[in-house]
């Protein structure tokens, strides 16, 4: 039983962070109704920049962080402008293949800038474990799980309460009328991402702080499970990408745990494979909205 | 007249100027005048070939972006060779059961994938066939025939690369023939009214469902095939090379030859077949390359400054062309 | 739109200036030189086994030539990357034979080697692999390996644990993504069962995986007394980090991929693998006056500690050395063809004995390394054999 419980907070740890990154993936789809494929890239992208400025550099770690998001951030509002914003009125197609394409680009040259080779980080948040009803976790999961969270309220009520979240709303339910509403959709978009892409960042510290290692694929992997999990909760809305992610996570911890080692081999699958069953019996994911295209 | 005539021989056409690409390899091969390598990847360029039109049929034509062809790749090689090493026919009869064994039971993949997300369109389907890719890698890896993590070996191979080649190449025709015809009939058009206007098509009579279930179904028996000449090729296959990383190469050829353009995607696939050996020494910048070409192709088709651009240049050559050649004839 | 005859022309143009442009690659003047070819993953994942192959064996060639040749026949090795992909390596291995390859050095990986068999039977050269583990690998008479094979290596360990550690219950984590983790997998796992040993834990992660707590959580809440780790360094070294974490205080084993291990795990971390057990061919501290030579000589010209594969690949070249030794080829002989110099060294390669880093060399007739494999342990942060 204590095994079990164990095994179950190892999936809720993994399922905060990808949680986390489902968080950014669905709130750029939720409002561009674009799928950000390298969403993931970036945050290696800034792990990379935790290498540089921590373990290279020594810069102090406050600084170091806020460093990381604004370069996460920086990075997000440079691709958008020279490979999304151009493709405004292109299909949806030219979109993901164009995103694909930006994935590939930050994965190889992080590549040829940083090398095969595994780069590892300093314990730099240092928190110790934590005693939950006898069953100890680690202090840096702990921070995850209340960092997704507060991100998860905080970027609710943003888009529900604030004016700008209410014009990226606007904007994703008819981008023609809000124009008219004399929002500037171009503008809104941008934010969108660049928003995101900080978001991308805040999970790029927690991912080094609790890995400590990166490599240039660590985003791709990432960022396919997490995108597995913002299309499971369905994609677009924030509660659902959690529940997404946190359910992705809990089976991965569950199948590599309790599958009998025969079927081992196969344990990354299968979070695919409950992915597809989902789809089939519910389209649009957990708790999308159903959106039926008008002539 | 002329213009039908013309229509109606097209495929006579483009088998003779096959046989005349075919005669010049082969004889390149024969006299050992191309290079080894070259030789090679002349077969490598087959399977690639059929994989691009393959895709470019679902992607290009149909509009769906599919990442996952690699498990449909996948199911062929395995299933192919797998009849292949444990069947005593001579080995061409055997290559070529091989071929429609792997075709088919990749087209039974695709049958089912295509038929179990119906309800799916756009990103959705993109992440479910990317799913689906990885799934059949994962279990390649439990399931006990297929060699598992450590490969599947003892092929058994034609004989030589020019023996190679030529059944690769027979299959390489075949699917351009198939292919090809599809996109031009009746059926190509339909398919291609879903790609442009799927509510439009729907209005009118298209059976949308039936489409799709129809090009994944196709497309999946053509990138089977393209499996087993892998396997007969390289005579060893493991679950490493069927991973995601190929299914976004075939899609860059795809890409890269223009979207529903099956001549630009057949010399995507060979120039891609050649890039590593061209690149040799500065091959860590290929994947790189790849990444830019994705991205510039795209801004290239729709950004409108570039169209403009395209359209002016088209123009000013044209006004070229005349000012030259008509001066000329005066 | 273009009319099909035209498209027709641009593709058979196409196709005549790509294969025009291979034609007249031109071959390098080879005259009194023995040309060994190599091909290893130089870029991708696998990378740093390729490279550390390469320069192991540059180390060797130097060394060979600068002493004069072998009876005055010099070597000149060229080395292709392959990726560790068996397409590519097909690619790469005709690429040599293009430059006028004689004698192969390769594959550094399994995959690629495997993929090769047909061409290496074919062709009838000598073949010597310095690290292909899998069986496999060198199923042609004409291929033999310096490393030990993937069976071998699994039963040994198993067989050391269970007699000489007396350890019973064994937990294992291994790479369903390796064919060299899981084929030491397979072999431990057969013969510790032989033996009589159990497993309480038995885990296993995607080659891309970096997350392994559900898998060390399996491992803490089970009886085993030891924890087996037949994968590479890189990887051990996370999952030690992550097993810390857990406080996971098991004897920790493993196979020849994890030396090394010192390289990715600094300052605290480095306790971490205090009394690490693994088998390996090869140690760097070995005090023998030419395993610190060729110490010595790697650092000073990669500034790098040289790991196994190097060592490997080094003892691969003087394997090769020992057979036209043992062949008595002259300058005459570089003239031949690959398939010549096959036929006149591969039925050597059973007679000579060659004295390498990796220990002493003899090779059975299937091509496998007949050689004493070492037991090191981590004490003190250092490498130290073990007996």
């Amino acid at each position: 039983m204590q095994q079990f419980i164990m095994t179950l907070i190892d999936g809720i740890n993994l399922g905060s962070v990808y949680a986390l990154v489902a968080l950014g993936y669905t709130m750029v789809y939720g409002i561009a109704k674009m799928l950000n494929f390298a969403h993931g890239d970036i945050i290696m992208v800034g792990a990379y920049t935790i290498v540089v400025f921590i373990t290279r550099l020594s810069i102090s770690v406050p600084l170091a962080m806020i460093l990381c998001v604004a370069f996460c951030a920086l990075l997000g509002f440079v691709v958008e402008k020279l490979a999304y914003k151009p493709l405004r009125h292109a299909t949806p197609l030219s979109v993901l293949i164009t995103a694909i394409g930006v994935s590939y680009l930050l994965q190889n040259l992080a590549l040829l800038i940083f090398g095969t080779n595994r780069q590892f980080i300093v314990r730099f948040i240092d928190v110790g474990n934590f005693n939950l009803f006898g069953v100890s976790v680690s202090g840096i999961s702990v921070i995850i799980w209340v960092t997704t969270i507060v991100i998860m309220i905080g970027l609710y009520t943003f888009i529900k309460k604030t004016k700008l979240g209410r014009a990226m709303l606007a904007v994703s339910e008819d981008k023609g009328a809000a124009q008219l509403m004399g929002i500037n959709v171009n503008r809104t978009i941008s934010i969108t991402f660049v928003i995101g892409s900080a978001l991308a960042g805040v999970a790029s510290i927690l991912y080094s702080a609790k890995y400590l290692n990166v490599d240039p694929y660590t985003g791709s992997l990432f960022g396919i499970k997490a995108f597995a999990a913002a299309v499971f909760g369905g994609i677009g809305s924030i509660p659902g990408a959690m529940i997404g992610g946190l359910l992705i996570g809990l089976i991965e911890a569950l199948t590599a745990s309790y599958l009998p080692f025969n079927l081992n081999a196969a344990s990354d699958g299968f979070a695919f494979v409950i992915l597809i069953i989902m789809l089939v019996l519910k389209p649009t994911g957990l708790l999308g909205k159903k959106n039926t295209e008008k002539v | 007249m002329k213009r039908i005539n013309l229509k109606s021989h097209r495929n006579l056409i483009f088998v003779a100027a096959a046989i005349v690409v075919y005669a010049f390899i082969a004889y390149g091969m024969n006299s050992n005048l191309l290079p080894r390598a070259t030789q090679t990847l002349a077969i490598k360029a087959c399977y690639n070939v059929i994989l691009a039109l393959s895709l470019s049929l679902i992607v290009g034509f149909l509009g769906e972006l599919s990442l996952g062809h690699a498990g449909f790749f996948a199911l062929g090689a395995y299933s192919g060779c797998i009849f292949s090493i444990n069947s005593n026919l001579p080995i061409e009869l055997r290559f070529v059961l091989a071929a429609l064994i792997g075709g088919t039971v990749a087209a039974i993949g695709g049958f089912l994938i295509s038929s179990s997300i119906l309800r799916l369109q756009g990103d959705y389907l993109a992440i479910v066939t990317l799913a689906f890719g990885e799934i059949i890698r994962s279990f390649i890896k439990i399931i006990p025939v297929t060699g598992g993590t450590a490969g599947l070996g003892g092929i058994p191979s034609l004989g030589s690369k020019l023996k190679t080649f030529t059944f690769s190449y027979v299959f390489v025709i075949l699917t351009i023939l198939v292919i090809r015809n599809i996109v031009a009939s009746s059926h190509g058009r339909a398919i291609t009214s879903i790609r442009d206007n799927a509510i439009a098509a729907e209005s009118i009579g298209i059976n949308i469902k039936l489409y799709k279930i129809k090009v994944f179904t196709v497309g999946a028996f053509f990138a089977g095939i393209a499996g087993v000449i892998l396997g007969h090729y390289i005579n060893f296959i493991e679950p490493a090379n069927f991973n995601y990383n190929v299914s976004i190469e075939i899609l860059v050829m795809v890409v890269l030859g223009g979207m529903g353009n099956l001549l630009g995607s057949i010399i995507a696939a060979v120039v891609i077949t050649f890039l590593p050996e061209i690149l040799r020494g500065f091959d860590q910048y290929r994947l790189l390359i790849y990444a830019l070409a994705l991205i510039f192709m795209m801004l290239a088709s729709n950004s409108p400054r570039i169209i403009n651009f395209r359209v002016k240049a088209r123009e000013k050559a044209a006004g070229l062309y005349k000012k030259l050649f008509t001066r000329k004839e005066e | 739109m273009m009319s099909m005859a035209k498209r027709l022309l641009v593709l058979t143009f196409a196709l005549v200036f790509l294969t025009l442009g291979f034609v007249g690659c031109g071959k390098k003047d080879t005259s009194g030189k023995l040309v060994i070819g190599g091909t290893g993953p130089l870029t991708g994942e696998a990378s740093t086994y390729g490279t550390s192959v390469k320069r192991g064996a540059q180390i060797a060639i130097d060394e060979i030539n600068d002493a004069g040749g072998i009876n005055g026949i010099k070597l000149e090795f060229i080395f292709e990357d392959d990726e560790a992909d068996g397409t590519k390596a097909k690619a790469a291995f005709e690429k040599l034979m293009d430059n006028g390859m004689q004698i192969f050095m390769g594959t550094v990986t399994s995959g690629a080697g495997v993929a090769l068999n047909e061409a290496i039977k074919n062709e009838g050269l000598l073949h010597v692999t310095p690290s292909a583990s899998q069986i496999e690998a060198i199923e042609n008479p004409n291929s033999f390996r310096i490393c030990f094979n993937d069976v071998d290596q699994g039963k040994a360990m198993a067989e050391y644990i269970y007699q000489k550690l007396g350890y019973k219950k064994a937990a294992i984590i291994y790479n369903q993504d390796d064919s060299y983790s899981s084929g030491l997998y397979d072999a431990f796992k057969k013969r510790w069962t032989e033996l009589g040993g159990s497993i309480s834990a038995d885990t296993s992660f995607a080659k891309a995986a970096t997350d392994f707590n559900a898998q060390l959580t399996k491992i803490a809440g089970s009886d085993a007394d030891f924890l087996f780790m037949p994968i590479y360094a890189e990887k051990a070294s996370q999952i030690i980090i992550a097993a810390n974490e857990k406080n996971i205080k098991l004897p920790l084993l493993g196979c020849d991929g994890l030396d090394g291990i010192l390289n990715y795990l600094t300052g605290d971390n480095a306790k971490l693998v205090e009394g690490l057990i693994y088998y390996t061919p090869f140690l760097a501290s070995d005090p023998s006056e030419k395993v610190q030579s060729f110490v010595a000589k790697y650092k000073a010209k990669y500034n790098l500690e040289p790991d196994q594969f190097a060592a490997d690949a080094y003892d691969a070249i003087y394997v090769i050395k020992a057979a036209i030794e043992k062949a008595g080829l002259t300058v005459e002989d570089t003239k031949l063809t690959a398939k010549e110099l096959g036929e006149k060294l591969v039925p050597v390669m059973t007679q000579i004995e060659v004295d390498g880093l990796t220990g002493k060399i003899t090779f059975s007739t299937s091509g496998e390394p007949t050689k004493s494999a070492k037991v090191a342990e981590i004490k003190d942060g250092k490498y130290v054999a073990k007996d």
